[in-house]
């Protein structure tokens, strides 16, 4: 790629321009997750008083947890969902209001508001609705012979949780699909058209093909919203229950460092999702990005 | 192969913007015709609504006898040469020419000799296996090609398919595309707002004008006689010397007027009938100055500043001329070279 370089006459004033962004990754980013790391190497006495430095005994206790490996395919579950139901519906969404002509934006300005929901709102709302004693939604299902009740169900409390989620960040995928769609020039339809291609057809030999990049990089930022930004959307609906099903990875880190005050144990979990993290980041942008090239 | 025949085809646009208002032509089969005039004229949009592309409003388009109205694009059995050659990006340039075969169901077999026969004439088989973006403009041109003719469609429309060309590579492509339509005999629309590529490629040229047609015929022949005013200034290049006749009465040789259709307001003469000596025959005598040369080669382009009648009138002189810029000339304009229009109609007399 091509991209313009700047030429500073001044050699300090590159760094200096950095420097606000550097100060915000270094406090908020390097020094706590120096902090994280160093206490999953240690243990604290119930008291605070005193830690000493235990090695890798947190981290092998966590993998001796069934609590914890429950929690990850907990999250593998919600991740995948989330990501698949928010793109889907989204570009669903996008298809539909890219053939408009004038509605068009009337449309995305009111599909892009949810994404202004702070994610406790969103989880509160979904809750409401979802709420077996004075929920709409339960009443509804009630008249289908389905009992909801996301309290003691588990599977129905993770159906809660991935709608709330997925919600959310169906606004933010729907303007990466139209703006992704725009750039397809129609006289590429207009020639599978003239080829001897039905919509259906066109649409998934061509457009779609086309709009790969955009699809992969929303997969990516899915993936991770799904995995480590919906903490408030599970706090305010299911708070990890019931019995853990819905206790991802992230709300288990919460959960068991401030609740339970198990720090050695938290901060370890921290840092297996940081790896997770990494190793998403670059098995995706080294390996699925350089196949999407056309 | 087959005829087009249009028959009082109109396009209104939702809103109310009339793009084309009533055409009516008849294509036979194996003939090219080209749609020529300015931007904004109609004539993509006419080219569009023969492959399906925009809906017809008022009239019949008829593709080999049947109206096809409200047939889909795929139904109509034409293919187009787009501006942009709208290649698929992400498939091979085999993937490219296969893909409408594969649509309509052809045998793999068929598929494979059809593109290989497709590559051979378009000389292109050594890039079946190359993604579009690693072509030069030139290569994707013939892919685009390529892609019209493996399947043997009824007609070709070519939407100003050479005008991503540089000058050089436009004159070659425009021979290969002559001579391929004549040896594959498929009859064919071609849009373009380029005149030499109009003059050049057409059996039949149609000039249009503001949504409407102004003259169809042999390209030479709407050379010689331009129906109106807005052909005559269309078609040849540098374009045709336009005269009020009044301006011209009081001038020597000013008899050879009388000849001229009652009612005819203007004069038209073109920049290579203009004669720089006394020629045979009546005609009228100018006098100017020289505001510019420009030497093309074989031929000068004179642009002469007549105080007379307020003009600067174009003069195409065979040769070089060995005249400076800012001197005096004496022309002439023969009887025989004159194209009488009508001022309010703009419609040739006679």
């Amino acid at each position: 790629m091509q991209t313009k370089r700047t030429i500073f006459p001044n050699k300090l004033l590159p760094y200096l321009l950095l420097t606000p962004q550097l100060a915000i990754t270094i406090i908020f980013f390097l020094w706590p997750a120096g902090q994280a790391l160093k206490s999953s190497f240690e243990r604290e006495d119930p008291f605070g008083f005193k830690t000493t430095f235990v090695w890798f005994h947190n981290y092998a206790r966590l993998f001796s947890d069934p609590e914890y490996l429950n929690s990850v395919w907990r999250t593998a579950i919600f991740a995948v969902s989330v990501t698949a139901i928010s793109m889907s519906v989204s570009l669903l969404l996008a298809v539909a209001v890219n053939r408009l002509l004038r509605s068009g934006k009337f449309y995305t300005t009111l599909l892009v508001w949810p994404y202004a929901v702070a994610p406790v709102v969103a989880g509160i709302l979904w809750w409401f609705m979802f709420n077996p004693t004075i929920g709409i939604l339960p009443y509804l299902l009630d008249q289908f012979g389905i009992n909801w009740n996301h309290r003691i169900n588990g599977s129905q409390a993770m159906i809660l949780v991935v709608i709330a989620a997925a919600w959310k960040q169906i606004s933010y995928n729907f303007l990466f699909f139209v703006a992704g769609l725009q750039s397809v020039p129609q006289s590429l339809t207009e020639a599978a058209a003239i080829d001897g291609a039905g919509p259906f057809k066109r649409f998934w030999t061509i457009v779609f093909p086309l709009l790969s990049p955009t699809t992969f990089f929303l997969m990516i930022v899915n993936i991770n919203y799904a995995m480590f930004d919906t903490f408030g959307t599970i706090d305010a609906t299911t708070q990890g229950g019931p019995a853990g099903a819905t206790n991802t990875l992230v709300y288990k880190v919460y959960a068991d460092g401030f609740l339970g005050l198990n720090i050695g144990s938290s901060s370890a979990q921290s840092v297996m999702l940081m790896l997770i993290v990494i190793a998403l980041t670059v098995i995706q942008f080294r390996w699925v990005e350089r196949r999407v090239q056309y | 192969m087959a005829t087009l025949d249009l028959k009082g085809v109109k396009k209104t646009y939702p809103g109310g913007v009339a793009a084309v208002h009533g055409v009516d032509l008849e294509i036979a089969d194996g003939e090219l015709v080209v749609l020529v005039g300015p931007s904004g004229c109609g004539k993509s949009t006419l080219l569009r609504m023969i492959a399906g592309l925009e809906s017809i409003t008022e009239g019949t388009i008829s593709i080999a006898g049947d109206v096809v109205n409200r047939k889909e694009p795929a139904e109509r059995d034409i293919a187009m040469v787009f501006q942009n050659y709208a290649l698929y990006p992400h498939m091979s340039v085999r993937g490219n020419l296969e893909y409408g075969l594969k649509n309509r169901g052809t045998p793999r077999e068929d598929i494979d000799q059809r593109v290989a026969e497709a590559a051979r004439i378009l000389e292109i088989t050594p890039f079946l296996d190359r993604k579009p973006r690693q072509l030069s403009g030139g290569q994707r041109q013939r892919v685009a090609m390529g892609r019209a003719i493996v399947r043997k469609p009824k007609a070709f429309l070519f939407d100003e398919p050479l005008s991503n060309l540089d000058a050089k590579l436009r004159g070659q492509m425009r021979i290969e595309i002559r001579r391929l339509q004549r040896t594959l005999g498929t009859t064919s629309v071609y849009v373009t707002h380029d005149q030499l590529e109009a003059m050049t490629l057409a059996d039949r040229l149609v000039v249009m004008n503001a949504g409407r047609i102004e003259q169809v015929g042999k390209p030479i022949e709407l050379y010689d006689r331009p129906a109106s005013l807005f052909v005559a200034g269309f078609i040849g290049s540098p374009p045709m010397n336009l005269f009020e006749i009044d301006k011209l009465r009081s001038l020597p040789g000013a008899e050879a007027l009388q000849t001229l259709p009652a009612g005819t307001g203007i004069v038209g003469v073109r920049p290579d009938t203009v004669a720089l000596s006394q020629a045979n025959g009546p005609s009228i005598k100018l006098t100017g100055t020289i505001e510019l040369i420009e030497p093309v080669g074989g031929e000068s382009h004179l642009y002469v500043r007549c105080e007379g009648i307020n003009q600067i009138v174009t003069i195409v002189a065979q040769g070089r001329t060995g005249l400076t810029e800012t001197s005096m000339l004496d022309f002439w304009l023969p009887q025989a070279g004159f194209h009488p229009f009508n001022i309010e109609t703009g419609k040739r007399l006679a």
